[in-house]
C-alpha cells in the first residue's frame, strides 16, 4: 500500500499534487470568503475550453523531440491573420448586400448568404480556412530553422516567436484592411489593438447547444470542439506517422535506423503544433470575443507551457491526459485565486501566484534529469 | 638494476565485476627507464588494469581490487586519478582531453598555471591570482624539449594536426615534475607511421631521462621496437612475459589469441556451392572510430558470416555502412542487384535488417513499451502491424497485432518481463538484446546483421542469444552476417570469418582454422608475410 | 610532415576581407541601416552624438555583465535581470531613507549586493541542474524570480503589513515611511519613483562638457564624465580578471566541461561564481541606468534590461560562446543609434512613428532570435566536422 502510494506520487509529481491540492482548497473555501462555487466552476470551464487547444499544440512538437513550443506566437499570429481577415470580409460583404443586387451575381448571392443565419459560421470557417494554410506555410518555414539547430530548439523557439509578434505589429499598421470595425478611428489605417467579433462570429462555438443553469454556465459546443480536436491529436499519433513522430522524439537514432526521414518528421510536428495554435487562438477569441493584435500574443506561450508541464507532460512526452488535466489545472488556479486570495487577503495577490505558478512550473520541467539521449 | 627496489610493483593483483572474473593474479615490476609494453585482444583485461593503476572511479564502484600495489616499495590504494597523479602516475589517454581554443602552452599548464600574487587576493583569496604567462612559457618549452621535440607553444589546439595534439597530451603529463610512471594507451592508433616513428623516439628520449614508461599497443611492430620488456594479457591473466629480442611477432600474436583447450568449432558446413547473397567490394565507411577503407568481402546465401578484429579496425563500421547509417560508398550488390548507400530506408527494404552493436543509443526505444520495439521497424518499412482505414488514406497502428507479435517473441526468446507493455529501459541487457533480435526477426530478413551479439550481457543470455542466432539460419535459411569482438564466440557459430585490420579485411578463413592464425590476420600482417616472420626474429 | 603546424591557416588578402566581412555582418549591416535612417530621421548630428554618450553611460555596465558568464561557456545570462531586481529594491530603500548624492548610490549598491549575490547563488545552482540549456533556463527563472520581486514589493514593502505571523500578531513587513512611494493602500510600491536624489549624481561628478561644430552648427556635448570613469575601470578589471588563476578556469570550463573537471577544476563552483560576479555587477549596472533615467518603473525598468542588453552586445558582434569587451560598446552605440533614429525614420518614411518603434522592437527580438540560430547552427556543423576529423583518412 505504502509503495503504491509513492509510485503514485513519484509518476505524478510534487509540484502537481502540491497544486492539486491548493486548488482543492480554494474551492473548498470559496463559501467561507463569500464567492459563488458554481460561477468559480463554471468560470473555469468556460477557461479550459478557451485555452485547450493552444496547450493541446504543445503536443506534437514535444512527441517529435523539439522540446516546449515557445514558439506557439507562430500559430497565433496565423489565427490572427484569419480572423481578420474574415471580418474584412464579412463588413466588404455587408457593403455589397447594402448596395443591392445591382452589384452582381455570384458577389451578391455570398454577400447575401452572410446576412442570413450562417453568417456567424461561415465566417468563422472562412477564419479556419484562412488560418490554417498560413500556419501550415509558417510552421513549414519554423520547422526549417528548428532542424538546424537540434538540441537548443527552445530559446530559438521563444525569439523566433517574439521576432514573429515584431512582424506582425508591422503588418498590423500596413495590411490593406478597411473595415471601419477594425480600423482606428482617426487616420483610418492600421488595425485597432482589440477588435470585438461581436457581430461576427463572438460565442460561436460556446453557444452551440450551451446550458445555462441560473449562473452556472457550460460552453457545450466549445468544448465538443476542444474534445474534437483531443480526439484528432490522439487518433494522428494512433497512425503510422504519429508512431514514427513519437519515435523520432523518443530516439531520433533508432527512428533514423528503421528507415525514418527524422526532419520529416519533425516537420510534420512542427507544423500540425503550428495549425494548432492558429485553431486555438479562434477558440480562445470566439469565447473572449476580442481579438488582441499588436503585442497581445507575446507571452501566449507561457501559459500553454506552463499548463502541459502542470498536467504532468516532461519536456519530451505529452499526453492527452496531461492536456486537458494540465489545463484545467492552470486555469484553475487562474480563476479562483483572484476570487478567493483576494478575498481572504483583501488584495490582489492572484498575478503574483500566476507567475510563480507558471514559471516555477517551467523550471522544475526544464531542472529535473531527464533521460533524453543527444 | 634488480637488486633495487623496482619503481612500479604489481603483486598478485585480480578484479571481478559482477562475478565475472576479469584479472587474475596480475604480477609485475618496472623500472626507472624501463619502457613495459602491455599486449593482448579486447577484454583481455588491459583497460581494467590500467584504471585499477590509476585509481578510478569504477573500480572503488564495482568493489574494489585484490591484490597490491607497490610504488617505490610503498603500497598504495588510490581512491582517485588524482590520488594517482599525486603519487606520480600520468596517463595519455586514447582520446584527445586538449582544449580547443587554448595554446599549446595553456593546455600543457592546464589547472597547474604558476601564477603570481596580487592584493586582492587577500580579500578573495589564491584563486584570484593572476597567471605568470612567462613561467607558463618556460615550464611548457622545458617539457616539450624534454620530449626531443619542436612545436611552437602558442599555437592554439584546433589549429594543430593531430601528431601535435599526441605530443601536447604528452608534454602535460611530463609537465609534472613528480611523473614517474607514464601510461600510454594506443597512444599511435591515429598516428600516421611517419608520425608514430617521431613519437617512438621522444618515447625512447623520455625512457632516457629515467621515466618509466606502460605503452599499450595494438601495432605489435612499434612494441617490439620500443619496449624493453613485453607482457602478454590473456583472459585476465598475464600469459606471457618475455624480452622482445626473445620472441617474434608471431609468437605474441599467437600467445595473445591462443586458448589452451580448443573450443567447439562449429560444423564447417560446406557453403561454396551455393550462390553469392551479398557481394561488398571497395566498400568505405565514414563511421567514426571504426573507419572501413577498403572491404572486399562476399557472404553465400544460407551461411552465417563472421566479421572479425580488434577494436578500432573498423569490423562494426561494416554493418553499419551496409545498413545506410553511416556514409559510405564502394560497391555493395545483394542477390547480385546493386545496393544504393547511405539509406537505411532502401537497405532494409530490400530484406536486410540490423541488430545494432550500439543496443541503448540505436537498438531501442528506451522509453516505450516492448511491443512497440518490436514492432515499430516492421510497421514502418512493411506496412506491417497497419490498418488501413478509409480505402488506405489512413494507416492506423494495429495494437492487437503488435500485442501478439511481442507476446508471441516474448515466449519464443524467454524474454523475461512484467509484460509486453513494460518499458525497453527496465529490462536487463540480455533481455534487451533479445528484444532487439525480435525486431530484426518481425522484418522476416534474408540477410540480417547482428552486431557485438553478446556484449554486457550474462551467460546464460548468451548462450540463448547465440542459440536463437543459429537456429533462425537453420530453420529459416536466414543469412547471418554477425560481427564480435569475441574470436571464440564467432568460431563457435560461423561457418567463415573475415578479419578486419586497418579497415581492410586482411583474410577470411573456414572457422575451423587455427586460432593463431586468426590472431596473426588482427595483427594486421598477412599470412604468408608472418611465415616468414615466424623463421625470422626480427622479421617486419 | 609534423614541421609545418600552420599549414592551411594562412590566408590571401581577398580571403582575409571576406573573413572580416562574414565574422562581422551583424555590426556591418546595422551601420548600414543607421546610415540610411540617420538622414531620413532628420536628427542633427550634435543630438545624435550627446545621446549616444548619453546611452553609452547609461548601458555599457549593464552589458558588460554579460561577459563574464559568456567566457564561461554558459552562453548570454538573460538571468541578469536578477541584478537589475536587486539593484531596484537598494534604489527604492535609499529613496525612502532619502540617502541623497554619490552616498545614496554607494548605499544603494551595498544593500543589493548581498541580494545579488544570493539571487546569483540560486541561478548558478539551478543553471548548474539544467546543463546544456541555460540560456532558456536563466530566462524563465528571471519571470520566476520577477514573481518573488512582485511579491516582495508589491505586499511586503510598506507603512502597514498584510501579512503577519499567525498568533503572534507580527507583521511580515520591510518598513517604508515615505507616503510618496507607497501605494495608497499603505503597501506596495508605487510604479512610478521618482528618484530625484541621485539623478544624474555620478554622470555629473566630474561636470565636463565640450563644444562640437558640425555641419555648420555648434553644439554643446556634456560627458557623463564620471560614468565613464567607473566603466574604464570595470573594462580594465575585466581585462584584468581574464588573466587571472579564475578567469583562465572559466575560459577551460567553457571550452570544455568535461575536460576542465578531469583536470580538477571545481565546475559547478566555478560556473556558479561566474553568474555571482554578473549578477552582482548588473545589480551595479541597473543602479546606474536609473540614476542617468531619474525615474524607476518599479515594476518594468527591469524586465527591458536584459532583453536591451543582450541585443545590444549582440549587435556589437558577439556571439553566444564569444564577446570582446569591443563589441560592448559598439554594440550599445548601434543599438542606441537604431533606437533613436527608426522612430523619426519611419515617421518620415510611411508617416506612422509607431511602424518605426516596432521595427526596433523587431530587430532587438530578431537579432537574438538569428545570433541564437547562427550560433546553434554553426556548433552542429562543428560537431559534424569533429566528427570527420576522427574519421581519419578515410
Amino acid at each position: 500500500m505504502d509503495g503504491k502510494v509513492k509510485k503514485f506520487i513519484e509518476n505524478f509529481g510534487w509540484p502537481r499534487i502540491i497544486i492539486a491540492a491548493f486548488l482543492m482548497c480554494l474551492f473548498a473555501s470559496t463559501p467561507l470568503v463569500g464567492v459563488r462555487l458554481d460561477t468559480s466552476i463554471s468560470d473555469t470551464l468556460v477557461r479550459v475550453g478557451m485555452n485547450g487547444v493552444l496547450v493541446l499544440a504543445m503536443v506534437p512538437m514535444v512527441q517529435s523531440g523539439c522540446g516546449l513550443n515557445f514558439g506557439l506566437p507562430l500559430g497565433i499570429i496565423s489565427g490572427l491573420l484569419g480572423a481578420t481577415t474574415s471580418i474584412q470580409i464579412a463588413t466588404s460583404a455587408d457593403i455589397i448586400a447594402k448596395s443591392g443586387a445591382a452589384s452582381g451575381g455570384m458577389k451578391y448571392a455570398l454577400a447575401s448568404a452572410l446576412q442570413t443565419g450562417a453568417r456567424g459560421p461561415l465566417l468563422f470557417a472562412s477564419a479556419l480556412a484562412i488560418a490554417v494554410p498560413c500556419a501550415a506555410v509558417l510552421g513549414f518555414v519554423y520547422a526549417q530553422i528548428l532542424n538546424r539547430v537540434k538540441g537548443e530548439e527552445m530559446m530559438i523557439a521563444t525569439y523566433v516567436g517574439f521576432s514573429s509578434v515584431a512582424v506582425m505589429c508591422m503588418a498590423w499598421l500596413l495590411l490593406p484592411f478597411d473595415s471601419a470595425v477594425m480600423v482606428w478611428g482617426y487616420g483610418g489605417s492600421g488595425l485597432r489593438t482589440t477588435i470585438s467579433t461581436e457581430g461576427f462570429w463572438r460565442h460561436i462555438l460556446s453557444d452551440f447547444g450551451s446550458i445555462t443553469i441560473g449562473r452556472f454556465y457550460v460552453p457545450t459546443g466549445m468544448f465538443l470542439f476542444f474534445a474534437f480536436m483531443v480526439f484528432l491529436v490522439w487518433a494522428f499519433f494512433r497512425t503510422k506517422t504519429g508512431t514514427a513522430i513519437t519515435a523520432v522524439g523518443s530516439n531520433p537514432e533508432f527512428a533514423r535506423a528503421s528507415g525514418i526521414n527524422v526532419d520529416k518528421m519533425r516537420t510534420i510536428s512542427v507544423m500540425f503544433s503550428t495549425i494548432l495554435g492558429a485553431v486555438g487562438i479562434l477558440v480562445y477569441e470566439q469565447s473572449f470575443g476580442f481579438i488582441q493584435l499588436y503585442m497581445g500574443p507575446l507571452y501566449m506561450a507561457f501559459p500553454a507551457v506552463a499548463a502541459i508541464l502542470l498536467g504532468g507532460a516532461s519536456v519530451n512526452k505529452a499526453t492527452m491526459t496531461n492536456v486537458v488535466v494540465g489545463t484545467f489545472l492552470f486555469q484553475g488556479i487562474l480563476t479562483m485565486t483572484p476570487s478567493v486570495i483576494n478575498n481572504l487577503l483583501k488584495s490582489d495577490m492572484s498575478e503574483v501566484i500566476r507567475i510563480m505558478v507558471s514559471n516555477g512550473m517551467i523550471l522544475y520541467a526544464l531542472t529535473r534529469k531527464t533521460q533524453v539521449k543527444r | 638494476m634488480p637488486d633495487k627496489e623496482p619503481l612500479l610493483r604489481v603483486e598478485a593483483v585480480g578484479k571481478e565485476f559482477f562475478g565475472n572474473r576479469v584479472l587474475e593474479e596480475v604480477n609485475f615490476s618496472l623500472f626507472p627507464g624501463e619502457v613495459l609494453g602491455l599486449v593482448g585482444e579486447n577484454g583481455a583485461g588491459k583497460s581494467t588494469l590500467m584504471n585499477i593503476l590509476f585509481g578510478m572511479p569504477v573500480i572503488q564502484q564495482t568493489g574494489g581490487y585484490e591484490g597490491r600495489i607497490l610504488i617505490d616499495g610503498q603500497e598504495v590504494r588510490f581512491q582517485s586519478a588524482f590520488d594517482a597523479i599525486d603519487a606520480g602516475i600520468g596517463m595519455v589517454h586514447q582520446e584527445f582531453s586538449l582544449l580547443p581554443g587554448f595554446t599549446v602552452t595553456e593546455n600543457i599548464l592546464l589547472n597547474r598555471e604558476p601564477t603570481a600574487y596580487n592584493p586582492l587576493v587577500e580579500a578573495f583569496g589564491d584563486r584570484i591570482r593572476t597567471l605568470d604567462r612567462q613561467a607558463m612559457r618556460r615550464r611548457a618549452d622545458e617539457a616539450i624539449s624534454l620530449l626531443g621535440f619542436s612545436i611552437d607553444p602558442d599555437t592554439l589546439a584546433s589549429e594543430m594536426p593531430v601528431g601535435h595534439k599526441q605530443f601536447t597530451e604528452i608534454a602535460r603529463e611530463i609537465d609534472r615534475k613528480n611523473t614517474k610512471i607514464l601510461v600510454l594507451d594506443e597512444p599511435t592508433a591515429v598516428l600516421a607511421e611517419s608520425e608514430a616513428e617521431i613519437l617512438i623516439q621522444a618515447l625512447r628520449n623520455l625512457a632516457g631521462k629515467g621515466i618509466a614508461l606502460i605503452f599499450i599497443s595494438h601495432r605489435l611492430q612499434e612494441v617490439m621496437d620500443l619496449c624493453s620488456k613485453v607482457i602478454v594479457l590473456r583472459d585476465g591473466r598475464v600469459v606471457k612475459e618475455t624480452k622482445p629480442e626473445d620472441a617474434t611477432v608471431f609468437q605474441i600474436a599467437s600467445w595473445m589469441v591462443g586458448r589452451n583447450v580448443e573450443t567447439p568449432v562449429a560444423s564447417s558446413r560446406r557453403m561454396a556451392d551455393t550462390e553469392v547473397i551479398l557481394e561488398a567490394e571497395k566498400l568505405w565507411v565514414d563511421m567514426p572510430g571504426e573507419t572501413v577503407r577498403e572491404a572486399t568481402f562476399s557472404v553465400r546465401k544460407g551461411e552465417i558470416f563472421g566479421i572479425g578484429g580488434l577494436a578500432g579496425q573498423g569490423k562494426l563500421g561494416i554493418a553499419n555502412g551496409i545498413m545506410g547509417l553511416y556514409p559510405a560508398g564502394g560497391k555493395v550488390a545483394v542477390t547480385g542487384e546493386k545496393l544504393p548507400l547511405n539509406s537505411p530506408a532502401v537497405s532494409l527494404s530490400r530484406n536486410m535488417a540490423f541488430v545494432s552493436e550500439d543496443r541503448r543509443g540505436v537498438g531501442l526505444l528506451l522509453e516505450e513499451p516492448i511491443d512497440w520495439n518490436i514492432a515499430f521497424t516492421a510497421m514502418q518499412v512493411q506496412d506491417k502491424f497497419v490498418k488501413k482505414l478509409l480505402g488506405g488514406l489512413i494507416k492506423w497502428r494495429d495494437d492487437a497485432a503488435m500485442r501478439d507479435a511481442a507476446l508471441d517473441y516474448i515466449k519464443r526468446l524467454e524474454i523475461r518481463c512484467t509484460s509486453h507493455k513494460q518499458r525497453a529501459v527496465e529490462l536487463s541487457g540480455g533481455n534487451q538484446q533479445k528484444v532487439c533480435l525480435a525486431k530484426a526477426f518481425v522484418v522476416g530478413p534474408e540477410i540480417l546483421f547482428v552486431s557485438e551479439p553478446t556484449r554486457g550481457i550474462d551467460v546464460g543470455a548468451k548462450k540463448l542469444v547465440l542459440d536463437t542466432i543459429q537456429r533462425v539460419n537453420e530453420e529459416f535459411g536466414t543469412t547471418i552476417v554477425m560481427t564480435s569482438s569475441e574470436l571464440e564466440e564467432l568460431r563457435s557459430v560461423c561457418d567463415r570469418i573475415a578479419i578486419v585490420d586497418s579497415g581492410r579485411i586482411s583474410g577470411t578463413l573456414p572457422a575451423s582454422s587455427p586460432a593463431e592464425e586468426f590472431g596473426v590476420l588482427m595483427m594486421g600482417e598477412s599470412l604468408a608475410a608472418a611465415d616468414i616472420a615466424g623463421g625470422n626474429a626480427d622479421g617486419r | 610532415m609534423m614541421g609545418d603546424s600552420n599549414a592551411g591557416q594562412k590566408f590571401t588578402a581577398s580571403e582575409n576581407i571576406r573573413h572580416f566581412l562574414i565574422s562581422n555582418a551583424v555590426p556591418i549591416i546595422f551601420i548600414g541601416l543607421s546610415a540610411a535612417a540617420i538622414p531620413l530621421s532628420g536628427f542633427s548630428a550634435g543630438y545624435l552624438v550627446q545621446e549616444m554618450l548619453t546611452r553609452l553611460a547609461r548601458n555599457s555596465f549593464l552589458v558588460l555583465s554579460l561577459l563574464i558568464p559568456i567566457m564561461a561557456g554558459m552562453g548570454l545570462n538573460f538571468g541578469m535581470v536578477l541584478g537589475a531586481m536587486a539593484g531596484q529594491i537598494g534604489l527604492i530603500l535609499v529613496t525612502d531613507w532619502s540617502v541623497v548624492g554619490i552616498p545614496g548610490m554607494i548605499l544603494a549598491a551595498i544593500i543589493s549586493m548581498p541580494i545579488a549575490a544570493l539571487l546569483g547563488l540560486i541561478c548558478g545552482k539551478v543553471l548548474n541542474m539544467a546543463k546544456g540549456r541555460e540560456m532558456v533556463t536563466s530566462y524563465i527563472l528571471g519571470f520566476f524570480i520577477n514573481g518573488v520581486y512582485q511579491f516582495v514589493v508589491l505586499y511586503l514593502f510598506g507603512m502597514r503589513g498584510i501579512l503577519s505571523v499567525p498568533f503572534t500578531g507580527t507583521e511580515i513587513r520591510i518598513p517604508i515611511t515615505n507616503p510618496q512611494l507607497v501605494l495608497s493602500r499603505g503597501y506596495g510600491i508605487r510604479n512610478a519613483i521618482n528618484l530625484t536624489g541621485i539623478r544624474r549624481v555620478l554622470d555629473n561628478a566630474f561636470p565636463f562638457s565640450m563644444h562640437l561644430n558640425i555641419g555648420g552648427g555648434t553644439s554643446t556635448i556634456n560627458i557623463p564624465a564620471g560614468t565613464f570613469i567607473l566603466i574604464a575601470a570595470f573594462c580594465v578589471f575585466i581585462v584584468w580578471f581574464r588573466r587571472t588563476k579564475l578567469g583562465q578556469d572559466m575560459r577551460a570550463i567553457g571550452q570544455d566541461m568535461a575536460i576542465a573537471d578531469s583536470s580538477g577544476i571545481a565546475v559547478e563552483r566555478t560556473r556558479i561564481i561566474a553568474i555571482v560576479i554578473s549578477t552582482m555587477l548588473a545589480a551595479f549596472g541597473q543602479i546606474i541606468f536609473l540614476q542617468n533615467i531619474g525615474t524607476m518603473n518599479t515594476y518594468n525598468s527591469h524586465e527591458q534590461t536584459g532583453m536591451f542588453s543582450i541585443a545590444a552586445l549582440l549587435i556589437g558582434g558577439a556571439t553566444v560562446s564569444k564577446a570582446s569587451i569591443a563589441n560592448v560598446f559598439i554594440g550599445v552605440t548601434l543599438f542606441h543609434l537604431m533606437f533613436v533614429v527608426s522612430p523619426m525614420a519611419g515617421k518620415e518614411l510611411i508617416g506612422q512613428a509607431q511602424l518605426g518603434e516596432y521595427f526596433r522592437v523587431f530587430v532587438s527580438y530578431g537579432i537574438i532570435a538569428v545570433s541564437l540560430v547562427l550560433h546553434a547552427w554553426k556548433r552542429m556543423q562543428e560537431r559534424e566536422r569533429a566528427r570527420r576529423g576522427l574519421r581519419g583518412e578515410g
